[in-house]
């Protein structure tokens, strides 16, 4: 057993499993857009996205001035010579860019990936954190 | 003279002949022929499916979920897989995006007829689920050399 993406690359019905192949980067079509959920609390932002056949040194996270960017590359297991059958996924690259906002503080952004599934948590600025604003009677 | 289709000028169906042939070259497979078991784009788990000669491996895009709530099933050379994948909401969180699957499903796809379906593998690796099925050998192509 070799492990590669050929199965994933677009039109390759034909060539698939070159040895070797699982460092390069395969020409395939547009990346996948990974779904997401999204929710905030009073502390910060999550996300969740999933991302299924990446591990996490095929996983890249960045925050490029305004936007998160996260990216995956999908590494299947292949025997020797396969060949496309049938295939839904037809990139092996993930990926999908967010623009943050200014309150949330992005140097302390934490992720974790489990089973396909990354979690970002984008804490908000403390000092920016939503306060009770208490009414006292007059 | 034979009906209102008849008396076109026959232009008008080359036309729609002909972009016909483009739109099925626009898009390829939507024009198509449609498998029976296949379903709309976007579905739960995504799947993708290699073959080499002797064994045909099917990959199902299944995150986070417990590989043991699957049930995999396969009867001469047609796979199901049906299981369910919980995403709890946050409670006191509101929600700008809910895009992930969430629920029960159920997939099946037709694999080619010679596999056998008492040689069959499956793990759960970075939340792909890959199956792995032999073929038969008799299918497989024998050199045949010459005396």
């Amino acid at each position: 057993m070799t492990t590669n993406s050929e199965v994933t690359r677009r039109g390759s019905a034909t060539a698939a499993g070159q040895s070797g192949s699982a460092e390069q980067r395969p020409q395939s079509g547009e990346p996948v857009r990974p779904p997401v959920d999204i929710w905030e609390d009073k502390d910060g932002i999550t996300l969740c996205a999933d991302m299924p056949g990446v591990s996490k040194d095929r996983l890249e996270l960045r925050v490029d001035g305004n936007n998160l960017i996260i990216e995956g590359q999908v590494q299947l297991e292949l025997s020797g010579k396969a060949e496309a059958l049938y295939a839904e996924v037809r990139s092996s690259l993930y990926r999908r860019t967010f623009s943050l906002s200014g309150e949330l503080e992005t140097g302390k952004i934490e992720a974790s990936l489990r089973d396909g599934v990354l979690t970002v948590r984008i804490p908000k600025r403390a000092e920016l954190r939503p306060r009770k604003i208490e009414v006292r009677a007059a | 003279m034979f009906g209102t289709t008849t008396n076109m000028p026959s232009s008008v169906f080359d036309e729609l002949w002909r972009l016909q042939q483009e739109v099925d070259e626009l898009f390829g497979s939507w024009s198509s022929p449609s498998g029976i078991r296949s379903v709309p784009r976007g579905s739960f788990p995504a799947i993708n499916v290699g073959q080499t000669p002797d064994r045909v491996d099917i990959y199902l895009f299944a995150p986070g979920i417990d590989p043991k709530s699957l049930d995999i099933s396969i009867q001469q050379n047609l796979l199901t897989v049906s299981g369910r994948r919980e995403i709890r909401a946050e409670e006191k969180a509101s929600y700008y995006r809910q895009e992930r699957f969430s629920g029960e499903f159920r997939r099946a796809i037709s694999l080619p007829e010679d596999v056998d379906p008492e040689r069959v593998q499956a793990k759960y690796v970075d939340g792909i689920v890959q199956i792995g099925v032999q073929r038969r050998e008799s299918a497989r192509p024998r050199q045949i050399e010459i005396q």
